[in-house]
């Protein structure tokens, strides 16, 4: 570590790993629920867990995203963190927030939390992954201002990187389109657009920006290749990201009321939206193939190298799959969109900051790289979690060609009813929990891998080497 | 990358690129909110059907159901509830609405339970006001049949 205020990114990453263990757990849960459905009923209603998984990745990730940025700002800058104290503290109130919002959910029953936290004043709540009381929505936003102003301060102050002018772009329009979260019409149909404005603008937007910067960073460090190789792949990739996906928004009106244009305004620009899925992976090995060192730290590059792969996979195959108004028309909705935002979310965001971590825990530990030993079984846990997310993506897959068979494409006197397509399906997903399981057993190696290299790994003198890279 | 393709020219694509399609896709926005009323009939916006709303969130009904193909795919699709359960008659549907709200949790063992709401009359009537008013807005077809 060449600078002290980056340790303040350990927290985070701690905190992250543990809400990512909860977010598990409670998709072991609705994955039995689905086979079992009066499982843990009334305790855990379907919809209770539901939130509990998706808010908790949701905030794993940015905590992720923004320990993330606490570690690299620094060596990207050059100089200190503007504020490390205001970063413990902001870790402090996103951390207090976001438990008490999660035991809210857990402890009483959602129309009570809407009522206890005044939701008739300032209606917000009971929209898909925006289920949080408006008191967190603002708290949140509050948090990200604070961090945008930390992270602006110390850009301003210091080097400015390639690397370090995205990532903080990226940041920014994270914040600025969490704000549509505070946007919720009485006409449905407006909410429902805008309301892409949050999820589609994040994670086909502004969340490529941070991907991007995270991967440049972790690659420049670990195979030495020039940075203006990798800054000029950057800017091209984030560039057909919002080229693409900006207008892509459009694949989530086809069918929500929004006018008929969009199906293919829609369909045209989203169907470039793979493009720098793949630029990504092309990116991360070719830069492999230049390196000019062998960083010691395999796991790290594992995991970079993973991500291109399964977001290409996951954000750019199976997005694809589906994103056409036609085959739309049948897919919107169904198991297949469930089998789609799993692979996407993991290999794009999930192993980024899987990755991120990896590079930079020993680091913060005073070691370049963990143990041999710890590596093996770190890397054993990332084919693990990504083996176990593609079948879980495949039998999803499979479960959603079934329904739409049954249920989708027979007219209305020979379509299956939903519950009685489900109950076809009960096989596949009795497989997707075992999947699922096996997703767990990668998760428990991951962080097994952090208590080997504690055990074995020696501290070694910090880093003289990586003083010459930047 | 060939070197006739400089770093500054990939810099200029991202921002002119990201600048031009964010002031496009704001310009297509502005057309699409004013052409939204009449395809969602905000004139048949009641405050009941606003009421219903807000139940409907209150009660995160999204968390298991989906609503025109969004949400949680756990329960059946409600964007259309009412054409497969109300056969276009408003009261019938009223009706059959308010007995199945009544009726949860149905007790059938290891069947997916839908919690009961303790919602009044008047409140199952704004939500069913809502997904009728839903049922009528113009999904350019979607869903391909009754069962959503
Ligand atoms: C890493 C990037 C991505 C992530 C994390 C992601 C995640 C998701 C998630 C979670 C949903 C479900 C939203 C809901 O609950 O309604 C979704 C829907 C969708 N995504 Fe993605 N996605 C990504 C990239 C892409 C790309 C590149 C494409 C197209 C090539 C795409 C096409 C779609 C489509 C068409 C839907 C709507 C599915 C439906 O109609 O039900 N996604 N995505
Ligand atoms: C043990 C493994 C997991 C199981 C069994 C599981 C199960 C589920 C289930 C049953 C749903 C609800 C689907 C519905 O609405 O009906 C869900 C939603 C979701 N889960 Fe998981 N999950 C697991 C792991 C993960 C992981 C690792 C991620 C992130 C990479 C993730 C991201 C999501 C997302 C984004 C949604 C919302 C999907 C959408 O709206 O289309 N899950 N999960
Ligand atoms: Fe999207």
């Amino acid at each position: 570590m060449k600078y002290a205020s980056q340790s303040v990114a350990k927290p985070y990453f701690a905190f992250a790993m543990i809400l990512f263990v909860g977010q598990i757990v409670f998709g072991l849960i609705l994955g039995t629920q689905y086979i079992i459905g009066d499982f843990m009923f009334p305790e855990i209603p379907f919809n209770v867990a539901r939130m509990v998984h998706t808010n908790l990745l949701i905030v794993w990730l940015l905590f992720g995203f923004m320990g993330a940025t606490y570690f690299l700002l620094p060596e990207e800058t050059q100089c200190e963190l503007h504020s490390p104290l205001l970063a413990k503290i902001l870790f402090w109130v996103f951390a207090a927030a976001g438990t008490l919002t999660i035991i809210g959910y857990l402890a009483v029953p959602y129309a009570t939390l809407a009522e206890l936290t005044g939701n008739k004043y300032f209606p917000t709540m009971g929209r898909e992954f925006l289920e949080q009381p408006t008191i967190t929505k603002i708290g949140l936003a509050l948090v990200f201002i604070g961090f945008l102003f930390n992270v602006i301060m110390t850009v301003l102050k210091g080097r400015k990187t390639v690397v370090s002018m995205v990532l903080t772009t990226g940041l920014i329009g994270l914040a600025a389109f969490w704000m549509f979260a505070f946007y919720n019409p009485a006409s449905l149909v407006m909410d429902k657009y805008f309301w892409w404005w949050v999820v589609h603008l994040w994670v086909e937007g502004v969340w490529e920006l941070i991907l991007g910067a995270i991967l440049a960073f972790i690659l420049i460090r670990t195979t030495g290749v020039d940075r203006e190789v990798v800054e000029k792949w950057l800017y091209l990739i984030i560039a057909m990201a919002l080229i693409s996906g900006i207008l892509g928004t459009g694949h989530h009106f086809f069918f929500i009321g929004a006018p008929e244009y969009w199906l293919w305004i829609g369909s045209i620009f989203s169907a470039i939206e793979p493009l720098p899925f793949f630029m990504m992976m092309v990116f991360a090995f070719s830069m492999l193939k230049q390196r000019r060192r062998d960083h010691p730290n395999k796991a790290a590059v594992t995991w970079a190298v993973g991500c291109t792969i399964m977001a290409f996979l996951g954000a750019g195959v199976w997005g694809f799959l589906h994103t056409l108004a036609p085959v739309n028309y049948y897919t919107h909705g169904t198991q297949l969109t469930a089998a789609h935002g799993h692979l996407a979310f993991y290999g794009a965001y999930v192993m980024i900051v899987l990755a991120i971590i990896s590079y930079a825990w020993p680091i913060l530990h005073g070691r370049q790289a963990n143990s041999l030993q710890s590596q093996r079984l770190e890397i054993a846990s990332c084919w693990t979690m990504s083996i176990s997310m593609l079948l879980i993506t495949l039998l999803l897959t499979a479960a959603g060609v079934v329904q739409i068979w049954l249920q989708r494409i027979p007219d209305d006197a020979g379509a299956l009813g939903f519950m009685a397509t489900q109950d076809a399906i009960t096989v596949i997903y009795w497989m997707r929990l075992a999947a699922g399981v096996s997703f767990g057993i990668g998760v428990f190696m991951y962080l097994a891998s952090f208590v080997v290299a504690a055990r074995t790994s020696e501290p070694t003198e910090p880093l003289l080497a990586e003083g010459a890279m930047s | 990358m060939s070197e006739r393709f400089t770093k500054g020219m990939a810099r200029n694509i991202y921002y002119g690129g990201g600048m031009f399609f964010m002031l496009l896709f704001i310009g297509l926005t502005v057309d699409t909110v004013v052409a939204i009323p009449e395809r969602e009939n905000r004139d048949m916006l009641t405050a009941e059907v606003e009421h219903g709303k807000e139940l409907w969130e209150k009660n995160n009904c999204v968390g298991c159901h989906s609503l025109l193909g969004e949400g949680a795919y756990f329960a059946p699709e409600l964007g259309n509830v009412f054409d497969r359960r109300g056969m276009g008659n408003e009261e019938a549907f009223h009706a059959y609405f308010s007995a199945w709200m009544k009726a949860q949790p149905i007790g059938v063992p290891g069947r997916r339970k839908m919690p009961q709401f303790n919602l009044t009359d008047e409140e199952h009537r704004a939500l069913s006001e809502f997904l009728i008013w839903t049922s009528r807005i113009d999904t350019n077809e979607w869903p391909p049949n009754k069962e959503g």
